[in-house]
């Protein structure tokens, strides 16, 4: 049973079970054991991130190309739940045609720039995804009209959704069973079954047509494998999940702006996690965006205390404090990219012996 | 040396501004226009060449190419920091000389690190290319921190010493003195690029080593001295491109580097990746359209770039002079 649900990709290695179980138990008990505003947004990050860097993973680990618009397709998933209830006012409908829009509008741009310049050297995909996705921030931008410009829009969901709605006038275990948390199950379920269809999608027969045009393109269209349309076709599946998970986070903050979904601070954020957790192992996203995201909100105050402690070591204090954290990140990533490229997961799995990595 | 598909990029130039001066409608502001845009082109130039020049003899496209240019501009700040009394000094000979300091200060200390950078980074991932990417993306990150660990994370101001400041009077139209400066700084790059690489024995082993790695070698030629000289090189061209990019934007920041990474790509991708006449060209063409659109429809001066990008492309899928080789 639950190797069907997993696809039949199991861990593969008894830490890395524990370690999933792990988090797959705190983020959904997250509401009732982390009490407070920050632990639960913290959570909700997390979630988001999941969906978000699994895709990337699908089309990174996978299908080995490197794309630098991943945040663009996150951006519109975003936007679109945004200026669809701004415009059309809160409820389902324009959640729905936010979200439909949003996917069309995604499908329609990866598959244009899919096919315009999938046919060519990674090299060249990388550098012109960077390019567009700079011109659509800037268009985002300036579109004030429609996206707000840099204010970013703030918008009401369906009351079912509002902290101010409440289901049950008593408490539950502690917790007022509020709008808040039903919104904080929508996005886990969510990101349970977008994780399930990434797994269900890389155990394909499909998937691994793209690992093997990962591995050696050339021998894969030798085959007989079309991989323009195989790379197309990741192209535009990691765009829509990148869309789904876009939503999600506009769901959660009723915010959407564009240093909050289209910044390339959070194009850095996914690479890093994508390699950090394993590059080509769904798993990996789960581990990578866990620890990131909980580093990113508390390790730095561990690095402020750091760095209060060496204050009289000039140049230390200043490499050990709290906005430098992405230092040390980087450095652990470029040390990824040569000695563990199949990341945590990887690591974990090596441990175990027997099983061979991806890589 | 140059045949008839090579000349119709090389009209490209002289026809933007034809097209342009038209649609401007007077003389002098369009003079004023296409000075500004010449200078705009040779800047970005500086800041590119050392990136294609990587590319085509190395295979390496650096991602990290941007830190160097952040490095250069920042090293600029502090020599001009330092020498106070030279630079607001209204005295073209102090200025300039402050400046020739900052000049080299910055390409020495971008080249030191871009032969760091290549030892420790980029060397062991020779050939692959989805590596190389992820790396040099790594290393551009921890260059951006480690300039805000030295010079701190918020924007510093670099104003031009006082004689370079305001424009001269040609006619009707005024040309900003540092416009020229930077026109004659880029000529004198592309120049002394050219030469080297047309002229002498070590331009004709990195163009052959371009064309053809393993038959360089086989000739008994080390070609991989010659990647590390290269690479050094393109690091103290991009140091030296800061320079000239900080003092034309007034002000530096940590995050420069990213910003102009998307316009040295766009740039190289238009000329042809690995090509330095191409670059030159892609340079021009850029600045020419971003002052013209800036002028006529200042809301699609922010896209004119990607604009000419998709337009050459659809045209020449590979650039205007795309290498043999790649």
């Amino acid at each position: 049973m639950i190797a069907r649900l997993l696809s039949g990709d199991l861990p593969r290695s008894r830490l890395l079970t524990a370690l999933l179980l792990l988090i797959v138990l705190g983020l959904a008990c997250a509401p009732f054991i982390f009490p407070g505003a920050k632990a639960l947004n913290v959570a909700a990050k997390i979630l988001i991130f999941i969906v978000l860097v699994a895709s990337y993973d699908l089309l990174l680990g996978y299908t080995g190309i490197v794309s630098f618009a991943h945040t663009m397709f996150f951006g519109i998933g975003a936007y679109g739940v945004a200026i669809a209830s701004t415009r059309m006012g809160p409820g389902w409908l324009a959640l729905g045609v936010g979200i439909v829009a949003a996917l069309l509008l995604s499908l329609v741009l990866s598959l244009l720039i899919g096919l315009f310049s999938l046919r060519v050297r990674a090299i060249f995909y990388a550098m012109i995804t960077l390019a567009v996705a700079a011109a659509f921030q800037t268009l985002a931008s300036q579109l004030s009209e429609l996206t707000g410009g840099e204010d970013g829009l703030s918008f009401k969901l369906p009351e079912i959704l509002t902290p101010a709605f409440r289901f049950s006038e008593s408490t539950l275990f502690g917790v007022t069973p509020d709008g808040r948390l039903l919104t904080y199950y929508l996005l886990f379920a969510s990101t349970v079954v977008l994780f399930l269809m990434l797994l269900r999608i890389v155990n394909s027969p499909f998937g691994r047509v793209l690992q093997a045009i990962r591995e050696n393109d050339f021998r894969a269209e030798a085959i007989g494998y079309r991989i323009v349309v195989f790379r197309t076709l990741s192209n535009v599946l990691a765009a829509l999940f990148a869309t789904l998970a876009g939503a999600l986070l506009a769901i959660w903050l009723r915010y959407n702006g564009a240093d909050t979904s289209l910044s390339f601070e959070i194009m850095i954020d996914i690479l890093l996690i994508v390699v950090i957790g394993g590059m080509g192992t769904l798993y990996g996203a789960v581990c990578g965006a866990t620890l990131f995201i909980l580093a990113q909100s508390y390790l730095q105050d561990l690095m402020g205390m750091a760095a209060r402690a060496t204050g009289s070591v000039p140049l230390l204090s200043a490499l050990l404090s709290p906005d430098r954290w992405l230092l040390w990140l980087g450095i652990l990533f470029i040390l990824s990219v040569y000695f563990f490229p199949s990341g945590i997961v990887g690591r974990l799995r090596e441990g175990r012996g027997a099983v061979s990595s991806s890589h | 040396m140059i045949d008839r598909p090579a000349l119709i990029p090389l009209l490209l130039v002289p026809l933007l501004a034809l097209v342009a001066l038209p649609l401007v409608g007077s003389p002098s502001t369009w003079i004023t226009l296409t000075a500004a845009g010449l200078a705009m082109g040779m800047i970005i130039f500086i800041i590119a060449s050392g990136l294609t020049l990587i590319f085509g003899l190395m295979d390496v496209l650096n991602f990290g190419h941007g830190v160097f240019i952040a490095l250069g501009a920042f090293v600029a700040v502090s020599v001009l920091g330092a020498l106070p009394a030279w630079v607001t000094a209204d005295d073209l000979g102090l200025n300039l000389s402050a400046l020739a300091l900052a000049m080299i200060a910055a390409m020495l200390a971008a080249g030191a690190v871009g032969f760091v950078f290549e030892r420790v980074i980029v060397r062991r991932v020779y050939g692959q290319h989805l590596k190389q990417i992820l790396i040099t993306m790594g290393g551009m990150v921890v260059g951006e921190e480690l300039i805000k660990v030295i010079w701190g994370a918020q924007q510093i101001a670099l104003p031009l010493p006082a004689a370079l400041r305001g424009a001269l009077i040609v006619g009707d139209a005024a040309i900003e003195k540092y416009r020229v400066l930077a026109m004659v700084v880029g000529l004198v790059v592309f120049g002394v690029m050219m030469l080297v690489l047309n002229r002498t024995k070590l331009g004709l082993l990195i163009r052959a080593g371009v064309q053809d790695r393993e038959m360089v070698e086989s000739l008994g030629y080390r070609i991989r001295q010659l990647f590390v000289g290269v690479f050094v090189v393109g690091s103290a061209l991009a140091g030296l491109g800061g320079v000239m990019w900080g003092l034309y934007q007034q002000n530096v920041i940590p995050q420069m580097g990213a910003q102009v990474n998307v316009l040295i790509f766009i740039v190289i991708i238009i000329g042809g990746l690995g090509s330095t006449g191409g670059c030159f060209l892609g340079a021009l063409l850029v600045g020419l359209l971003a002052n013209y659109t800036g002028f006529l429809v200042p809301k699609v001066a922010l896209f004119s770039n990607i604009l000419l990008m998709g337009a050459i492309l659809l045209w020449r899928p590979r650039g205007l002079f795309p290498v043999t080789s790649r």
